[in-house]
């Protein structure tokens, strides 16, 4: 399987295509398609938005990693976004160490056991994720059970690069990795994060 | 305090790279796949579907708009601000709501 567009697939210059190479004997797997995107003009697009995804999953705020984590999985399950959710559900099961807390949040939302405020949170990025929009009761709601304001902007920011992402994983065709692929970037991410 | 590191900056730069900068697409083009408006087919169902449905672009979306005279490299971008453009809307509906809910609370300081 390639991706929809040929410049993405072979239209990489020499120093990218030695780094995808060494990817490739380091890791024994080949570069996600995720990662070649960003590669590919990044002048355009790639160079800033692994900025911006870096300081959303990786910046300062009181979401930790795993949850950030959790939110990139659950708004690319509610988008239904194949490559998103297998690399998000690995590397969020790999953050909490505990992947049926994962799988229990992205099959039920309202009965899985987790923090009460990360559930109204993730909730509302459902809810805007399904009915592009978000009430201000909705946001009231969040406030006044102790999210703060600061942790709904981090967690909106969360769904922005995903919502993104998840766009343009299904629109160019990223190729889907077999579950020991999909662990593999997990590490990676978590080690090195989205730089 | 406008060069602050913050996502709702890097956002902004994000999206005035993609609409205002150097790039094959013309620049009104660009402009009408992020507003997803005033498209002529076959682009205008590519970039619905980025928009609108993104799991149900297929081969022939891309393959249509290739035939119609567009690059590769072209498409690269229109895809881009289209998914761009949706997202942001989002993410702007979202923060909106949120700034009038805060905006209103006296334990809260807009930033």
């Amino acid at each position: 399987m390639n991706m929809r567009l040929e410049v993405l697939n072979s239209g990489y210059g020499l120093a990218t295509r030695v780094l995808f190479a060494f990817v490739r004997m380091v890791s024994g797997h080949a570069t996600p398609d995720a990662a070649r995107l960003v590669f590919y003009r990044p002048d355009f697009y790639g160079s800033r938005m692994k900025e911006l995804t870096h300081h959303v999953m990786r910046g300062a705020s009181s979401w930790s990693v795993a949850d950030r984590e959790l939110m990139a999985a659950y708004v690319s399950t509610v988008n239904q976004s194949a490559f998103c959710i297998g690399a998000h559900t690995a590397t969020a099961s790999l953050a909490y160490k505990d992947p049926a807390a994962v799988a229990a949040v992205l099959s039920d939302i309202e009965s899985a056991p987790i923090d009460e405020k990360l559930r109204a949170t993730l909730r509302m990025l459902g809810k805007l994720e399904r009915e592009h929009s978000v009430a201000e009761s909705d946001m009231r709601a969040l406030l006044e059970m102790g999210v703060s304001k600061r942790q709904i902007e981090d967690a909106l920011a969360v769904c922005f690069a995903f919502d993104v992402t998840n766009r343009l994983a299904d629109a160019f065709g990223f190729e889907l990795l077999s579950s020991e692929g999909f662990a593999a970037g997990a590490k990676v991410l978590l080690s090195r994060g989205y730089r | 305090m406008a060069s602050e590191f913050t996502a709702r900056n890097v956002h902004n730069a994000v999206v005035t790279r993609v609409l205002q900068g150097n790039g094959e697409a013309p620049h009104p083009l660009r402009r009408a796949a992020f507003d997803n408006a005033g498209l002529e087919e076959p682009l205008r169902r590519l970039i619905n579907k980025v928009a609108a449905e993104p799991t149900r672009v297929t081969d022939d979306d891309i393959g249509a708009v290739k035939r119609s005279g567009l690059t590769e490299d072209q498409i690269f971008e229109l895809v881009i601000c289209a998914a761009i453009g949706q997202s942001s809307r989002l993410y702007e509906t979202a923060l909106s709501a949120l700034d009038k809910v805060s905006a209103s609370d006296p334990g809260e300081h807009a930033s």
